[in-house]
């Protein structure tokens, strides 16, 4: 494919607490329309990473564009209006809200009305409600919901609430999604639907996806490009065949030569 | 569509209405009728332990929207629903129509509850009780030494409500005054709640991580919780002042400020229906608890002094049975009676 400008540009990036490094010079890019996945052993820096981007946390050092515009410079809250959302990896529903309100929460940088409006529920609240409402539906569809659209989050089972997370992400109409373990604790077949959304994610939604996972199945299987990361630097980065041949991930990210573990 | 069974909508906007069966707001009309009734069938008394109740909900409903709804726990409730009481009464002392003075009251107390919400951005749970409860202490003081407005330990007497030349001075009257005010408050909660702003509170509540990333300004969420809610505290302080005529500092002790929280604890946090229920309970048990003194004091008058020291203690005792049995509160219960009458009588 023709170069494209990445979507997403983490430069330098270097993150400590209390004189511990948790990332140490991060660089990478995820190029628009691609799915990009993190891997690394725990304690690598992973989730670190994504809470820089996502704005949980605040690098000592080093700079990170969305589109060219830099995401530092904003607090987290604003982040969500360029195109940026996110799921964790301890499921974070608001698990008193019924699953079409957690989403519809996922588009709460889409809606504008005032608080006025909110108080009255007259012409512009009403109506921005239903259209909005129509929007999630969509994702409702997309992601098989339906039955538990009216029932409170918290009540739904694992592997349903992780679908809702993904909901709601994927209702802020993002440019970029950030995915932290989204398969983490599911069977064989629910990680295989789950790959399968994700999938469609960024070719249906043509939303961009930066995944974390441990799956290396699915890592090799769905990704276009495999960023490794190791003690909070990045150790390789590439296509997935060729971080699955590279001899210094193998020997660092599995200590052994066992190489056939990338395999399924 | 004739022969259906069950509820079906042809737009968002029929699903998200507040009672959106005919059964719902058929009932809600035979409600609202009995309500209207009322003065005509009850005795003045009972109708002034209405008009309590009706103040009461406001001020309860308004505390949910705060701690159940937005999940920030404030011990300063009753104090806000003073600053209220304070401004209308001075309002209106100044002339002004008593409308404008109950909007005044809840500008006022919106204001205040904005100021003492500011920490709510740091503290979190227990940590910010502490930190309303300052509040309250601070606000009592004000109360009590600002002799000049609030008349100190002597109080403040205040004119009847009055509206266009009409004067609600007497229960009955003053029932139905109430009556529209509770209602149109309820109406503004119940709206708030299926809105992106009431969303936005109960996201702060049950995860302000996500909430955040999900575009929640997290700062102007809590003021806003604290602002609308303080506002309606204000309303209802406003409305106590006019009711009662006269008002004095140790009526907005921390005492209110527990008993508001009671309320809601025992009414269903975050539900509206629940702040009324709350409200009506803990308005009603001392009425009860009068009544079955007075009975038994008839049945066996020698004890008649030791019955009036019990009730208190009865007082705690149900409370603390109630949060023992139902700590949902009273909504949940009454989401599970209509459960099971939804299916009845194939309730497998």
């Amino acid at each position: 494919m023709a170069a494209m400008t990445p979507l997403l540009e983490v430069k330098g990036v270097t993150l400590t607490f209390k004189g511990i490094a948790a990332l140490t010079d991060v660089a990478f890019s995820v190029e628009k329309g691609r799915i990009v996945s993190l891997i690394g052993p725990n304690g690598a820096g992973k989730t670190s990473i994504l809470n820089c981007i996502s704005g949980r946390y605040t690098p000592d050092c080093g700079e990170i564009y969305l589109d060219g515009r830099n995401l530092l410079a904003l607090p987290a809250h604003k982040r969500t209006g360029l195109g940026l959302s996110r799921t964790f990896q301890n499921i974070a529903l608001f698990k008193g809200l019924s699953v079409l309100d957690n989403l519809m929460v996922g588009r709460h940088h889409l809606i504008h009305y005032g608080l006025l409006s909110s108080i009255l529920y007259f012409g512009r609240a009403a109506a921005d409600e239903s259209v909005h409402r129509g929007r999630v539906e969509e994702v409702i569809d997309f992601l098989n919901l339906s039955p538990y659209r009216h029932l409170a989050a918290g009540s739904l089972p694992y592997g349903v609430q992780k679908r809702v997370e993904l909901g709601r992400a994927l209702a802020a109409e993002p440019k970029l999604i950030l995915l932290d373990e989204p398969m983490a604790g599911m069977n064989l077949e629910e990680t295989e639907d789950m790959a399968r959304y994700i999938l469609d994610i960024c070719e249906e939604w043509g939303a961009t996806v930066l995944l974390i996972e441990h799956d290396m199945g699915v890592v090799m299987d769905i990704s276009d490009k495999v960023v490794v990361l190791d003690f909070g630097s990045v150790l390789a980065q590439g296509r997935p065949e060729e971080i699955s041949s590279n001899t210094d991930v193998v020997a660092a990210y599995l200590g052994t030569e066992d190489a056939t573990f990338f395999g399924r | 569509m004739r022969g259906h069974c069950g509820l079906f909508f042809e737009s968002y906007r029929a699903e998200a209405a507040v009672f959106p069966s005919t059964f719902q707001r058929v009932c809600l009309g035979l409600f609202v009728a009995a309500l209207l009734a009322c003065p005509f069938m009850l005795s003045s008394y009972y109708v002034s332990v209405m008009n309590l109740i009706f103040i009461a909900v406001i001020g309860a409903v308004s505390l949910n929207l705060l701690t159940g709804v937005c999940g920030q726990i404030s011990l300063g409730h009753g104090a806000f629903i003073g600053v209220g009481a304070y401004a209308a009464a001075q309002a209106s002392l100044h002339g002004a129509p008593f409308l404008a003075a109950l909007v005044l009251g809840g500008f006022a107390a919106a204001l205040a509850g904005m100021v003492f919400g500011v920490p709510s951005l740091r503290l979190k749970g227990i940590y910010l009780a502490i930190a309303t409860l300052a509040a309250q202490l601070i606000l009592e003081y004000v109360f009590l030494h600002w002799e000049s407005v609030t008349g100190g330990s002597r109080g403040l007497v205040v004119n009847a409500p009055q509206i266009l030349g009409y004067s609600f001075d007497t229960e009955r009257k003053t029932f139905y005054l109430l009556l529209a005010v509770t209602s149109l408050c309820l109406l503004c909660v119940t709206n708030v709640l299926r809105s992106r702003h009431g969303r936005a509170f109960v996201s702060i509540r049950d995860f302000y991580l996500s909430a955040e990333i999900a575009g929640v300004n997290l700062f102007s969420s809590k003021l806003a919780a604290f602002g609308l809610s303080s506002f309606l505290a204000g309303v209802a302080g406003g409305l106590w002042a006019h009711y009662t005529m006269f008002i004095s500092a140790e009526q907005f002790g921390i005492g209110l400020s527990v008993s508001y929280l009671a309320m809601i604890i025992i009414g269903g946090l975050g539900s509206v229906s629940g702040s009324v229920m709350g409200a009506a309970f803990m308005t009603l048990l001392p009425e009860f608890l009068n009544a079955g003194s007075s009975a038994l004091s008839g049945v066996l008058p020698d004890i008649s002094g030791s019955i009036v020291a019990l009730r208190e203690g009865v007082f705690g005792l149900v409370l603390v049975l109630f949060l023992v049995f139902e700590p949902e509160g009273l909504a949940n219960r009454w989401r599970l009676i209509k459960a099971y009458w939804k299916l009845y009588p194939f309730s497998h």
